[in-house]
């Protein structure tokens, strides 16, 4: 599914990356421990996380993450979403718990 | 765990310098500086900070004035709760002999509001070392959570297992800073108090020589027996 059909389904702010939102995302992966989502997370997926250290970034740039939906409007600091822009990673935010908002997605026919 | 206690099984140990780093706590490290008063043992009092990130740092001082002033800044960004006894156990102060003074009612179990990073700053402006503790630990760990090192951490040190040589985390790590690598027994019973340790050469035990022995510098060192 396009990210673009994603915001809109989700109701998400877009917080970098809006001019690739073009880019399809397949499959999802949560989690809040990056030692996990680097080992877990596959190219191309949403994930879904709380956390919101400049380290996500640096991941999701590494492991060519479709998008980052930070949930449950968690506090994302400046430097986490300048380092986005800069590195060209999509990063969305989400007001609803992750469960909501990835039930929403299921129902979306993702 | 009481003040006397540490102090006795610490000289019998061999140690020359512990620091006393509750969890988002200080309030004990006055006792146990007290009961070391005169035995020759050095009482770093200290904190095991845990950052907003659930990564632990390792906050350690010359003075209960510092550490103190470290304390004031942290409560207010503690997590509004207060502590339930009956799951997380007591929060006892004690006095020098290990009396018990007060109970604390914080919950000081949980994350405090602020980041990895804004903490390091404001430990290293108080004079304090900053040393993240068990950072390859998967909860709590920096490595665990973070799963890299983070770019802008300014820390003096880091904290690995005993069960993993520094060679080894530096092999297994290798995207690790070039910065020193110490193992501490991070000890919460008596018998496992100096179990592990790590060997400093100094010419006083204090944060000002801890810092220049990481670096090796003017003929301080250090290592990891």
């Amino acid at each position: 599914m396009q990210l673009k059909k994603i915001v809109a389904e989700l109701d998400l702010k877009v917080l970098a990356g809006a001019k690739q939102l073009e880019r399809e995302a397949q499959g999802c992966y949560i989690a809040d421990l990056l030692s996990c989502v680097m080992a877990g997370v596959q190219p191309g997926q949403l994930w879904f996380t709380l956390q919101t250290h400049l380290n996500i970034i640096a991941i999701a740039s590494m492991l060519e993450v479709a998008a980052i939906v930070v949930t449950e409007d968690a506090p994302i600091a400046p430097a986490t979403v300048e380092k986005a822009m800069a590195e060209g990673v999509v990063l969305l935010s989400s007001a609803e718990p992750t469960y909501e908002t990835v039930a929403k997605l299921i129902q979306a026919g993702y | 765990m009481i003040p006397p206690l540490i102090v006795d099984e610490s000289l019998h140990k061999g140690l020359d310098i512990i620091a006393i780093t509750d969890h988002n706590a200080t309030a004990n490290a006055a006792a146990v500086m007290e009961a070391a008063h005169g035995t020759g043992l050095t009482v770093l009092p200290g904190m095991e900070l845990q950052a907003q990130e659930e990564v632990d740092l390792l906050c350690l001082f010359d003075t209960l004035e510092q550490a103190m002033s470290w304390q004031s800044q942290v409560t207010p960004l503690l997590l509004p709760l207060e502590n339930d006894p009956e799951h997380f156990g007591p929060q006892f102060v004690v006095d020098t002999e290990g009396n018990f003074v007060r109970e604390e009612l914080y919950f000081y179990q949980g994350p405090a509001q602020i980041s990895l990073e804004e903490a390091a700053r404001a430990v290293h402006a108080l004079g304090g070392l900053v040393i993240p503790a068990h950072i390859t630990r998967p909860a709590k760990g920096l490595l665990g959570v973070l799963g890299l090192w983070p770019p802008h951490l300014e820390a003096d040190a880091a904290e690995v297992s005993s069960r993993l040589r520094p060679s080894e985390a530096r092999h297994r790590y290798p995207f690790l800073p070039d910065l020193p690598l110490i193992t501490n027994s991070d000890a919460h019973w008596l018998d496992t108090l100096g179990q592990v340790r790590t060997i400093y050469s100094l010419a006083a035990p204090t944060i000002a020589e801890l810092r220049l022995a990481l670096h090796s510098i003017d003929g301080r060192s250090f290592y990891v027996p």
